[in-house]
C-alpha cells in the first residue's frame, strides 16, 4: 500500500553564483518508506535537502514535500516535516525534559500533548533516571536517541535525518536503526542522508548523488545487480570514482 | 585569527593615541553682550584670539542661551552686564557673570582657569591703559610663576597616551589568547587527548604559553616602531630595558590567563571574565587618570595590579630615562607576581587534568 | 495554535540559558556594579593630592606662607624638599614627584623692594594634562595670596568674574561618568551578548532545527532578543538607583522619558548584535567584533571619558556614527540637564534611524543567506 507519492521532486536546481550543487535532480519518495540519500562530501546532497526542508530556495525546478509546494507553502512543510541534524542538536544546558517541553513548544503542542508525549518517550526510552539531567552530560547514543524522538513530536508526516548515526558505536547505530524501522512501519517516511554504506543496505531505496546529479536510483538490491558488485560500498566507489555516467565503466577513466 | 592579533591592535594604536586626550580645548563659547561699549567687545576679543575657546554665535537673552547650553550647543556662557564700561571707568569695579556647563567637572574646572587668565590679562591691560598718575604710587607686589614642563615641552599628549595605550595592547590580546587557548581545548576535547601522552605537564603548559610570548614582544616592537615613526615619541631610556621588563610581564599575564581559563567551562565565560578584570585593571592602572586622586585604600588597591606596574615602566624607561635602579621596586613586584600566578596556574591545571 | 505561547516557552528556555550559566551571569549583573563603584569612588579625572617637592633658596617667611598655602589646597600635598637643582631630575625618575617649585633666593626681601619675585613650577609633563593643571593651580593661589598681601593698596579696575558651575555645581566626576558607565553597560549586555547567543545557535547547529520549524526566523530572533531586553532594563534600573543613593547624583529631568530613551537605545544595541550574529559564523568571532570593534570606540569616541571637542576632526567626524555618543548626550540631558524631548528629539531620531537601519541590513543579510 506504498503508492502515495509524499515527496515529488523535478529538475530541482540550486546555484550558488557560477557554481551548480544541484543539477535539475528528480526523483519521488513514497509514504512509509526509507529512502537513502547518499554522496560523498560535497557532491550537493545537504543543499538538495536543505531546499525540501525550507533552508534554501531553490534556484529552478519544482519540489512537492507532504503534497505542498516547496515556494509557496514552505510553512505549511514546516508543521508536517521532522528532522534531525547530525549534531543531534538539543541544547546541552537544558534537560531531557525541558528540551522535550521547549520543541514540543515551538511546534504548537499543547500543554497535556507535551506531558503525555514526555511519560510516553521516558518509557520507551527508558529515561526514568535521565530526564532531569542536562543532556550535556548524556553519551552520545542516549543524544542521538532523543534527538530522534523530539524530531518526530509532532507526528510529522516525513522525517529528514542529516547523517544520524555519524560518530556512534556500532551497537547503537544497530538500536538506532531499529527506531528507524519501527517509525517507518506506523508510517511516517524516512529520508536519510549517510555516509555508511552498510547503513544504505538497509534502505528500502537509495539515490546516490555525484557532483550535484543524481546518478543511480533503486532498491540495494538492483543496484548492486545493476553494477554488479556484492555490497553497496563497491557500488558506490565504482559511482564515485567513474568521472562521466554515460560513458560505460571502466572506459571513462580519462582524466587523471 | 591573525588580522586581529596584530592588525587590530595596530589601528587603535593608532586611534586611541589621538582620541584619548584630557586636552581642554575648543571649549564651546558664547556671550551676551548687554553693554555693548568698545570695552566689553575688547573683552569678547580676547576670548576670540584665545586657542581654547571656539566663540559661537552671541545670544541676545539668558533665556536663549540657557537654552543653548541645555541643547549641548555651548558649554561657557559670558554675560556681560549693562553699564560695564561705566562701572569700570568710574567705580573701577564691575561683576561679570559666567556660567560653565560642570557636567564634565575636571573640564569645568580648568576652563574656569582659562577664564580667570584671561579676565585677569584683560584687568592688567585695562590697569596700565587707564592708570593715573595717582596710581603709580601704589606698585601692587607681584609673584610670578614661571612654568616649565620637563620631558614633555610642548605637552603633547600623545606623547603620554602612545606607552599607555601600547601596554593595553600588549595585555589584552596576550590575556585573551592565553585565557581562551586551554579552556578552547577543553570544548574541543583535545585537552584528553594530551593528557593521555607522556608529555610532562609543565612541558605542555610552556608550549602552549611561548608562542604568546612571543606575540606579545613582536607586539611590542611593532608598538615601539609606530611610536617612534608615527607618534615621535621619544624613546629616552634603554630599549634592552623596557625588553627585559616587558618578557617577565607577559609571564604574569600569561599565568593569569592560564588560571581563568583552568576555572571555566567555555570560550565565553573565559571571556567575559577576561574582559571584567581587564577592565577593572585598566580602570585602576593611571593609565587615563592620575592614581594619587584616588582615595588612600584604592590608591593600596592598586599595588595588586599589574597593569599598573607596567604603565608606569614604560612612561618612566621610554620618556624619562629611568634606569634599572629607578624601577627596581616595579621590577621586584613583578617578578614577585610572576612567580605567584604561575605557580597557582600550574596548580589549578594539575588540579583539573 | 498560540503564537504566544510558543513564544513564552521559547523566552523560558533563552532564561535557562542565561541562568545557568552562573560565571557569565555573575559577570553580567558583577560589571555595572564593580564599574559604577569604581568611578565613583575611585576612579577620577580631577587632580587631588598630587605630590609636589619644595627647593627652597630662601627659607623665609614669605615662602613659609606660600608653602603652607599650597599644602593646604587639597590639589597638592608637599611630601618633599630637596637641597638643590640636581635632585630634580632624580626625583622624577623615580615616579613620585609630579612638581617641583623653586622659590629664588631673597624672595620676601626681593618682594619688599622690587615688589616682584619669581617661583618656577618645573612640572613632570610625561603626563600632559596633570602638568598643565598643576601649572594653572599654583598660579591660582598665587594670585589669591597676592591679593592678601595687596589688601592695603586698592588695586584699580577690577573684573570680578561670578562662576556658576551649572548642572553639577560640586563638580563631582561620577556625574559625568554615570551616562557613560550606563551607556556601556547596556552595549555589553544587549549587542555583545545577544550576537554570542545567536551565533552560539548557529554552532551547535540548534539554529538549523529552529529554522525547518513553523517559527519564523524573526521569531526566532525576536525570542531570542526579549530576554536581554529584561536583563538590560534590569541593569539600568541599578545604575540608575546606585547613582540616586550611592551617589547622590539627582535626576532632573522626567523618569518616564529616561526609560523610554533607555529602551530606545537597548533595541539599537540588540539590532546591532543581530547584525554581528548574521556576519560571524563562530562565537569567537562575535566576541572578537564585539570587543574591538564595537566596546572600544564604543567607549572611545563616545565622549565618555574623553572630551570629542578636543580630538582631531577625523575622529571627531567619525564619533558621530556611534550610536553611544547619541545616547550619551540624551542621558546628560535628562539626567543631569533636566531638559525634555524637545531638547533631545534631534538625538533620539538618530537613534531610531540607526535602528531601522541595523535592522534593515540585518534582514539583507539574512534573505541572501537563505537564497
Amino acid at each position: 500500500m506504498k503508492e502515495e507519492a509524499v515527496i515529488q521532486v523535478e529538475n530541482l536546481t540550486k546555484k550558488f553564483g557560477d557554481f551548480t550543487a544541484v543539477n535539475a535532480i528528480s526523483f519521488e519518495v513514497k509514504k512509509g518508506e526509507i529512502f537513502g540519500f547518499l554522496g560523498a562530501n560535497g557532491a550537493g546532497k545537504t543543499t538538495a535537502m536543505k531546499m525540501l526542508i525550507g533552508i534554501y530556495k531553490p534556484t529552478s525546478g519544482n519540489a512537492q514535500v507532504a503534497s505542498f509546494n516547496v515556494y509557496k507553502n514552505p510553512n505549511e512543510i514546516k508543521k508536517n516535516i521532522g528532522y534531525m541534524s547530525q549534531k543531534f542538536a538539543l541544547y546541552d544546558d537544558l534537560t531531557v525534559k525541558e528540551n522535550i517541553t521547549f520543541f514540543g513548544g515551538i511546534y504548537g503542542l499543547s500543554r497535556s500533548q507535551i506531558k503525555e508525549k514526555t511519560a510516553q518517550l521516558i518509557e520507551e526510552l527508558n529515561l526514568q533516571e535521565t530526564v532531569n539531567q542536562l543532556v550535556g552530560t548524556l553519551p552520545l547514543g542516549w543524544k542521538q536517541k532523543i534527538s530522534f524522538s523530539v524530531a518526530l513530536l509532532h507526528n510529522p508526516k516525513i522525517v529528514f535525518l542529516d547523517e544520524p548515526t555519524s560518530g556512534v558505536d556500532p551497537i547503537t547505530r544497530r538500536q538506532f536503526w531499529e527506531m528507524i524501522y519501527e517509525t517507518a512501519n506506523n508510517g511516517t517516511t524516512i529520508f536519510v542522508t549517510t555516509h555508511y554504506m552498510d547503513e544504505a543496505e538497509y534502505c528500502d531505496r537509495v539515490s546516490i548523488m555525484v557532483n550535484g546529479n543524481i546518478e543511480a536510483l533503486d532498491t540495494p538490491k538492483k543496484l548492486k545487480k545493476q553494477f554488479n558488485v556484492v555490497t553497496m560500498n563497491d557500488v558506490f566507489l565504482k559511482l564515485a570514482r567513474s568521472p562521466s555516467l554515460t560513458l560505460p565503466f571502466g572506459k571513462g577513466v580519462k582524466n587523471d | 585569527m591573525l588580522p586581529i592579533i596584530f592588525v587590530l591592535p595596530i589601528i587603535q594604536l593608532i586611534i586611541l593615541s589621538n582620541a584619548a586626550t584630557f586636552e581642554v580645548k575648543n571649549i564651546k563659547f558664547s556671550y551676551i553682550d548687554n553693554d555693548k561699549t568698545s570695552f566689553s567687545r575688547e573683552l569678547i576679543e580676547k576670548f576670540d584670539a584665545s586657542s581654547y575657546f571656539s566663540v559661537q554665535t552671541d545670544f541676545p537673552s539668558t533665556k536663549l542661551a540657557s537654552s543653548a547650553m541645555l541643547n549641548g550647543e555651548v558649554d561657557v556662557i559670558l554675560e556681560i552686564p549693562q553699564h560695564f564700561e561705566r562701572n569700570l571707568l568710574k567705580n573701577r569695579i564691575t561683576d561679570l557673570a559666567v556660567t560653565i556647563n560642570a557636567i564634565d567637572g575636571a573640564a569645568a574646572g580648568v576652563e574656569n582657569v582659562y577664564i580667570n587668565q584671561i579676565i585677569q590679562r584683560f584687568n592688567k591691560n585695562a590697569q596700565t591703559e587707564l592708570i593715573t598718575p595717582f596710581d603709580l604710587i601704589n606698585i601692587p607686589k607681584n609673584i610670578v610663576s614661571i612654568p616649565s614642563f620637563w620631558f614633555n615641552k610642548t605637552l603633547n599628549y600623545k606623547t603620554f597616551m602612545v606607552p599607555g595605550i601600547l601596554v593595553i595592547l600588549v595585555t589584552m590580546i596576550t590575556l585573551f589568547l592565553s585565557g581562551m587557548n586551554i579552556v578552547r581545548e577543553k570544548e574541543i576535547g583535545t585537552l584528553e587527548q594530551i593528557n593521555v601522552t607522556p608529555i610532562k605537564k609543565h612541558q605542555f603548559i610552556i608550549g602552549k604559553l611561548f608562542p604568546f610570548w612571543i606575540i606579545g614582544m613582536g607586539l611590542l616592537t611593532i608598538g615601539l616602531i609606530i611610536a617612534k615613526v608615527l607618534f615621535n615619541v621619544p624613546i629616552v631610556g634603554s630599549v634592552g630595558l623596557m625588553y627585559l621588563y616587558t618578557g617577565i610581564y607577559i609571564l604574569v599575564i600569561l599565568g593569569i590567563g592560564l588560571f581563568i581559563s583552568n576555572f571555566t567551562d567555555t570560550q565565553q565565560q573565559a571571556m567575559f571574565i577576561s574582559w571584567f578584570f581587564a577592565v577593572i585593571f585598566i580602570l585602576m592602572s593611571g593609565l587615563f587618570t592620575p592614581i594619587e586622586s584616588m582615595p588612600q585604600w584604592a590608591q593600596h588597591l592598586t599595588e595588586f595590579n599589574p597593569i599598573r606596574y607596567f604603565v608606569e615602566v614604560m612612561r618612566m624607561v621610554m620618556l624619562k630615562g629611568s634606569d634599572f635602579n629607578d624601577i627596581l621596586p616595579q621590577f621586584l613586584k613583578t617578578l614577585f607576581y610572576a612567580f605567584i600566578m604561575n605557580g597557582l596556574a600550574v596548580w589549578s591545571y594539575r588540579k583539573i587534568a | 495554535m498560540g503564537l504566544m505561547k510558543r513564544f513564552i516557552g521559547f523566552i523560558k528556555k533563552e532564561f535557562y540559558h542565561i541562568f545557568r550559566d552562573k560565571r557569565s551571569l555573575f559577570i553580567l549583573f558583577g560589571m555595572p556594579i564593580a564599574q559604577i563603584m569604581l568611578f565613583g569612588f575611585a576612579v577620577t579625572n580631577e587632580i587631588n593630592n598630587v605630590d609636589i617637592a619644595i627647593l627652597d633658596h630662601s627659607k623665609d617667611v614669605t615662602t613659609k606662607e606660600i608653602i603652607n598655602k599650597i599644602s593646604a589646597s587639597k590639589y597638592f600635598s608637599v611630601s618633599n624638599y630637596i637641597r638643590n637643582e640636581a635632585e630634580i631630575e632624580t626625583a622624577f625618575k623615580k615616579g613620585k614627584i609630579k612638581a617641583v617649585l623653586v622659590f629664588e633666593k631673597d624672595f620676601s626681601k626681593k618682594i619688599g623692594k622690587e615688589n616682584i619675585a619669581t617661583i618656577q613650577v618645573i612640572a613632570d609633563a610625561t603626563d600632559p594634562n596633570t602638568a598643565n593643571t598643576i601649572s594653572n593651580y599654583t598660579s591660582a593661589i598665587l594670585q589669591k595670596y597676592q591679593q592678601e598681601i595687596n589688601t592695603t593698596i586698592k588695586i584699580p579696575y577690577q573684573i570680578i568674574p561670578k562662576t556658576r558651575m551649572v548642572y553639577n555645581p560640586e563638580l563631582k566626576s561620577v556625574f559625568m561618568f554615570v551616562p557613560g558607565v550606563m551607556t556601556i553597560i547596556l552595549m555589553l549586555v544587549s549587542a555583545m551578548m545577544t550576537s554570542i547567543s545567536i551565533t552560539r545557535e548557529k554552532e551547535l547547529g540548534t539554529m538549523e532545527i529552529l529554522l525547518v520549524s513553523p517559527l519564523k526566523p524573526s521569531q526566532v530572533i525576536v525570542g531570542k532578543v526579549v530576554p536581554y531586553i529584561f536583563l538590560s532594563i534590569i541593569n539600568a534600573v541599578i545604575i540608575v538607583l546606585l547613582s540616586i543613593f550611592v551617589f547622590k547624583m539627582p535626576i532632573q529631568g522626567s523618569l518616564i522619558l529616561l526609560g523610554i530613551e533607555s529602551i530606545l537605545f537597548i533595541i539599537t544595541s540588540l539590532s546591532l548584535g543581530i547584525l554581528i550574529s548574521t556576519i560571524s559564523a563562530s562565537q569567537q568571532t562575535a566576541m572578537m567584533i564585539s570587543l574591538m570593534a564595537l566596546m572600544l570606540p564604543t567607549i572611545l569616541l563616545s565622549g565618555f571619558i574623553f572630551p570629542i571637542t578636543s580630538m582631531p576632526v577625523v575622529l571627531q567626524v567619525i564619533s558621530n556614527i556611534i550610536p553611544a555618543k547619541w545616547f550619551i548626550i540624551i542621558l546628560k540631558g535628562i539626567m543631569l540637564k533636566g531638559v525634555g524631548l524637545s531638547f533631545v528629539w534631534k538625538e533620539t531620531l538618530i537613534l531610531v534611524i540607526m535602528t531601522l537601519f541595523f535592522i534593515g541590513l540585518s534582514i539583507k543579510k539574512y534573505k541572501i543567506r537563505l537564497e
